[in-house]
């Protein structure tokens, strides 16, 4: 049976990995490598990068940083921000990166998904939609590191980036990221009912019953989360004992006798 | 030295990698000389069916793996490239792989999201060196949207559920299939890996 996956997101500005409320007031933690090996050991599923400045400034991917994980890591990893081109996308995965994540490039031009899909396959497109709740039921994209509105609505965007051939979702809502109050279980279930391809909830995990609620049936496949776990607010083989405890099916944190 | 063949453009560092964290040279290649004096032959996992089996034959590496791999040469195909051991695949149309092992590859169906992608325990078949020190219901990664639908019920060393039962690991002889990705499987997959190398060496 396929197991929950629980994802700790590393945000990357200028080759530091750091952390901000509502992607504003940003603090720096620590080195994306040394992060990277301690929760390649303590359970994580699969880690994202995301370079979280690089649709603004228009800067390269951290090519070198992605090599070193891919050195030091036995989990599949993401990498994200600033991609732009299937250029882009080649030169990170022969960097060692398993799966690509576009946002802002793909809003702009939706042939991006497509064309990427079709070169390296769906498994390793991954679409991030930063979603803002506008009314009741109602998500606008945005884009830019969440600055910018896209005049998009979110379900159908995921709709069409299915339909390119995306092979994962992850779900940033804007609302609850850095406040610690939950998912946004209201988008993540309306959009687990629109597609049929995974989908990772980010933004919002404060405690550990937040990741039993959105790993529920009928909501996401994974959960994705950055401060609770570079804070140590949450260990990552007491999140996933807690999670078997409330019978949510999760790959053992620790696997082979040393 | 162990040839991953390069017909492609994914993530094949993280193979090279985790090969020299069990102890073996990997060394990238389409080189038909360097090949032929491998050890053992890796073909990883990239992309789609259709396109890998046209830059094997475009760079004549079809027939340079069919006669390694007739010869006995220790042959590993990841993912995709367990995938292109079998006769025909579904995707895209219908296309011809290398017909080292009998049967088919058709799309993931049933009430399932696909791609099936993360991580899903193994179920053994039958005991093989392969899966020696792998306990039962250990968790591989998985990433992919076909599967191996028809095949030859003793090739089995293991599977996994999902809306069915999906071939995980098979062995012929000398040609060995794994449809996860035992380079991104965590120290599971590196034991694996290790096994890999006892039977190849």
């Amino acid at each position: 049976m396929l197991a929950k996956r629980i994802i700790p997101c590393l945000d990357v500005d200028k080759g530091r990995v750091v952390k901000g409320k509502r992607f504003k007031d940003i603090q720096d933690i620590a080195h994306p490598v040394e992060l990277a090996k301690k929760y390649n050991e303590a359970g994580a599923d699969e880690l994202v990068f995301y370079d979280i400045t690089a649709s603004n400034e228009e800067r390269d991917i951290f090519l070198d940083v992605i090599e070193n994980i891919a050195k030091e890591i036995t989990i599949p990893f993401t990498v994200g921000g600033g991609i732009r081109t299937v250029d882009d996308i080649h030169r990170v995965l022969r960097a060692g990166a398993d799966k690509v994540s576009v946002n802002s490039a793909a809003v702009k031009n939706p042939n991006l998904i497509k064309d990427a899909a079709l070169k390296f396959g769906s498994q390793c497109i991954v679409l991030s939609i930063d979603a803002k709740q506008t009314s009741k039921k109602q998500w606008d994209v945005y884009i830019n590191g969440g600055r910018k509105q896209a005049n998009l609505d979110v379900i159908d965007w995921a709709l069409q980036g299915e339909s390119l051939g995306a092979g994962e979702l992850v779900l940033n809502a804007i609302n609850t990221d850095g406040e610690k109050n939950g998912y946004d279980l209201d988008l993540v279930k309306t959009i687990a009912r629109s597609v049929n391809i995974p989908i990772v909830a980010s933004g919002g995990a404060g405690k550990m019953q937040h990741f039993a609620a959105v790993l529920q049936p009928g909501y996401a496949d994974a959960a994705l989360a950055a401060s609770v776990f570079h804070y140590g607010e949450i260990s990552i083989p007491e999140l996933k004992n807690y999670l078997v405890e409330h019978g949510i099916h999760v790959r053992p944190g620790m696997s082979r006798e040393k | 030295m162990i040839a991953i063949i390069d017909y492609g453009s994914g993530n094949i560092k993280s193979l090279q990698f985790a090969l020299e964290k069990v102890g073996l040279s990997p060394q990238i290649t389409i080189d038909e000389t360097v090949i032929a004096t491998s050890d053992a032959i890796i073909l990883p996992g990239v992309g789609a069916f259709q396109d890998a089996m046209q830059a094997l034959n475009n760079q004549g590496l079809t027939e340079i793996i069919k006669r390694e791999a007739d010869n006995g040469k220790p042959v590993l195909g990841i993912c995709l490239g367990m995938q292109l051991f079998y006769e025909i695949s579904e995707e895209d149309g219908e296309a011809e792989g290398l017909g080292l092992l009998k049967g088919r590859v058709s799309k993931i169906t049933g009430k399932v999201k696909v791609p099936h992608m993360g991580w899903n325990s193994l179920s053994k078949h039958q005991s093989s060196p392969l899966v020696n020190q792998i306990l039962e219901y250990s968790f591989v990664y998985f990433v992919h949207s076909y599967a191996v639908k028809e095949y030859a019920e003793n090739t089995l060393i293991a599977t996994c559920d999902y809306a069915g039962t999906i071939p995980a690991i098979v062995q012929q002889g000398n040609i060995i299939g794994m449809q996860f990705h035992p380079e991104k499987s965590g120290d599971i997959g590196l034991k694996l890996l290790e096994n890999v190398r006892e039977m190849m060496l």
